[in-house]
């Protein structure tokens, strides 16, 4: 028993990580799409099925850090929802530019996560229970004052996706540039800052990080404000590729983002997940969907599909929990 | 333990009813006086009984799953898709001029298959819950996703509509006065009661809820327990399935959807600890008055329906943190 566990070469270890399988199923599929349409691995392609996702997949670096810390947040479309308003609200009646309308969105989104993290903490109900009742809250008096109209008419510097052009391709986009900068952002803060060292402990085992002396309020108030900033974030990049805000753009997506984080590695429990298995999880699913238009195969099919890979793929992990289980206890922190 | 700690304990349980009951009467209270003569006229009190049912008995099937500890997030999908197997049968094999006695058996099979398909999903459901070990919350979602695809993909998104007049009985019909769903959500209330107070597997799924180690040790069997409660869940969705496809005449994908949260809101405003263990029928009942008050109160008073939503998130907050308080007293 122990001498398996001891021979931990590091070959062994990427075999062993759930992110490695991912990978392989990722190219598996890949290589099937292209070899049945040759247009899949295209640069035009790759970009436009990233560029088009990219709102969601800002939300799933927030939703990352939530899971990691052990909670779980129902209402960050909600929140997107409040901060794309707001945003589009005052940068059509007063104007300004592109860095003020993302602040925007960002802030509110902030705002909105404060609620959260301080009604999760005070009221020691679990995350989920909470988010549900913002989710309404917020989504409801969103509605109730604005009166759930659409909003169009943004200025002529909002309309401008491209910063920097190559010939004819897209060169790069707002909402791949701020996607690429929030990855890396959230990767930053697990990997390198002592509060994302505490995001995991607190996930881990949250009354042994209070006894080591980390504060579970502030490390929360992080990871919900971090969710919402997220949120706001995307919603403004959801903005600027719509050019519209329609009040139900967002909503209903929110299980779906989950979704692809869980398929990424990150633990409900809480404690364990990265944003490589992050990008992986979600990489998968948006190519399953890709490649599957392509093929001209009916977009109905799509859910069956995603719900499969769901329910297979989260129970090989949960399996081979319960196989390690009976070895002991394991702990898994970026690296 | 001694005497008067058990006194205590009923009295704890009967006050969280208390004081659900008292929210509702000073609701009511409310509204009555904001709306003379309209909120408490029987033609109210009999649209809201009509609204009532559906949700109610998809709430019962949320609230068993959350009793022990886990969550089904598959029931209104499951609903949907026992619907539209159920009006598919219905539409294809009715006939305008066709006999009382056929007409009933095709009924009645269409009702069988409905049924054993949301034991099914039910059955599958618990079975990757407890054999593979997959998180409830996750098993279910991804059951969710897979069955509004396969709905999805049997109608194109389309609506099944036209069913036979006989069967729009169970959702639009009365009996003395009373709406035909309301009786179905009172049966369901108190199968469920019996089921949960009365029966061996009731106490099991108690017992699950508040420790699954400590029930596996004392000889129970968590798998086959943790199986029933989601085939019941799923029977339930099927119920409510019938009911909606009885009121809207039709059946769709995404009929619902928006009750999904709501399952859980009501669960927990009903006193359903989310971690499992805890909860009653009667809170849960309590909770669904509430909010099918708030909701036909404010509809009555001409104001938004999304208020309605953010007023429920409210109250739930304010329920939770009445609790706190009362933890925190004692």
């Amino acid at each position: 028993m122990r001498r398996s566990t001891r021979s931990n070469s590091g070959l062994r270890k990427i075999f062993v990580k759930s992110e490695f399988y991912l990978l392989l199923v990722i190219v598996a599929v890949s290589l099937l799409f292209t070899i049945m349409k040759p247009s899949f691995l295209t640069f035009t392609n790759i970009y436009g099925m990233v560029e088009s996702n990219s709102f969601l997949a800002i939300m799933a670096a927030g939703v990352l850090v939530v899971l990691i810390s052990g909670g779980i947040d129902i209402s960050f479309t909600a929140i997107a929802t409040v901060a794309q308003y707001v945003m589009a609200t005052i940068v059509i009646r007063w104007g300004g530019n592109m860095f003020l309308a993302f602040a925007i969105g960002g802030a509110v989104g902030i705002g909105l996560g404060l609620v959260n993290a301080l009604l999760i903490y005070f009221l020691r109900t679990p995350s989920i229970i909470v988010t549900i009742a913002t989710m309404n809250l917020f989504y409801g008096l969103l509605i109730f004052i604005s009166g759930g109209t659409w909003i169009y008419g943004f200025p002529m510097w909002f309309m401008e996706r491209n910063l920097v052009r190559f010939g004819d391709n897209p060169g790069i986009t707002i909402p791949i540039l701020v996607l690429v900068l929030s990855f890396i952002l959230t990767w930053l803060i697990l990997k390198y800052t002592a509060l994302g060292r505490n995001i995991y402990a607190v996930g881990g085992n949250q009354e042994a990080a209070r006894r080591v002396g980390i504060s579970v309020l502030k490390t929360q108030l992080f990871v919900y404000c971090y969710m919402g900033f997220l949120a706001g974030v995307a919603s403004t990049v959801q903005a600027n590729m719509m050019l519209t805000v329609a009040p139900n753009a967002l909503m209903g997506r929110e299980l779906e983002v989950l979704a692809a984080v869980v398929l990424g590695g990150a633990s409900l429990a809480g404690g364990t997940g990265s944003i490589l298995g992050t990008i992986l999880g979600f990489g998968l699913i948006i190519i399953v969907q890709n490649g599957l238009t392509l093929l001209g195969i009916s977009s109905y099919w799509h859910k069956v599909f995603v719900g499969a890979i769901i329910v297979i793929s989260v129970g090989i992990t949960a399996y081979q929990r319960k196989l390690r289980e009976r070895k002991g206890a394991i702990i898994n922190v970026e690296e | 333990m001694s005497k008067s700690d058990n006194k205590r304990g009923i009295l704890s349980k009967n006050s969280e009813i208390l004081s659900l009951g008292v929210i509702l009467a000073v609701l009511v209270l409310l509204f009555s006086l904001a709306l003379p003569g309209k909120f408490l006229r029987p033609s109210n009190l009999q649209s809201m009984a009509f609204q009532l049912p559906e949700l109610g008995v998809l709430a019962f099937a949320m609230m068993i799953t959350m009793l022990t500890g886990g969550i089904n997030l598959s029931i209104i999908s499951s609903a949907n898709l026992s619907g539209i197997i159920m009006a598919m049968i219905l539409t294809r094999n009715v006939t305008p001029n066709m006999g009382g006695g056929e007409l009933g058996w095709i009924i009645f099979l269409a009702i069988l298959a409905g049924m054993s398909i949301s034991l099914a999903v039910g059955l599958v459901n618990g079975m990757i819950i407890a054999y593979i070990g997959i998180s409830p919350i996750l098993a279910t979602l991804g059951t969710m996703t897979l069955l509004e695809g396969i709905s999805l993909v049997i109608t194109r998104g389309y609506v099944i509509s036209g069913l036979p007049r006989s069967l729009l009985v169970i959702g639009n019909g009365t009996f003395l006065g009373v709406p035909v769903p309301l009786f179905i959500l009172i049966a369901v209330a108190i199968a469920v009661a019996i089921l949960l107070n009365k029966t061996r597997l009731g106490l099991s799924t108690y017992m699950i809820g508040s420790n699954i180690k400590a029930t596996g040790f004392s000889g129970i069997n968590t798998n086959k327990v943790t199986i029933l409660v989601y085939m019941i869940s799923g029977l339930l969705a099927g119920i409510a399935s019938l009911i909606m496809m009885a009121r809207f005449n039709s059946a769709k994908a995404g009929y619902g959807s928006s009750y999904l949260l709501v399952t859980v809101l009501v669960s927990v405003l009903g006193g359903i600890n989310p971690n499992g263990g805890f909860g009653k029928v009667s809170g849960v009942f309590i909770g669904l008055i509430l909010l099918q008050v708030i909701s036909s109160g404010l509809n009555l008073l001409g104001i938004s329906q999304f208020l309605t939503l953010a007023l429920w998130g409210a109250l739930l907050l304010g329920v939770e943190a009445l609790r706190l308080a009362k933890r925190r007293v004692r």
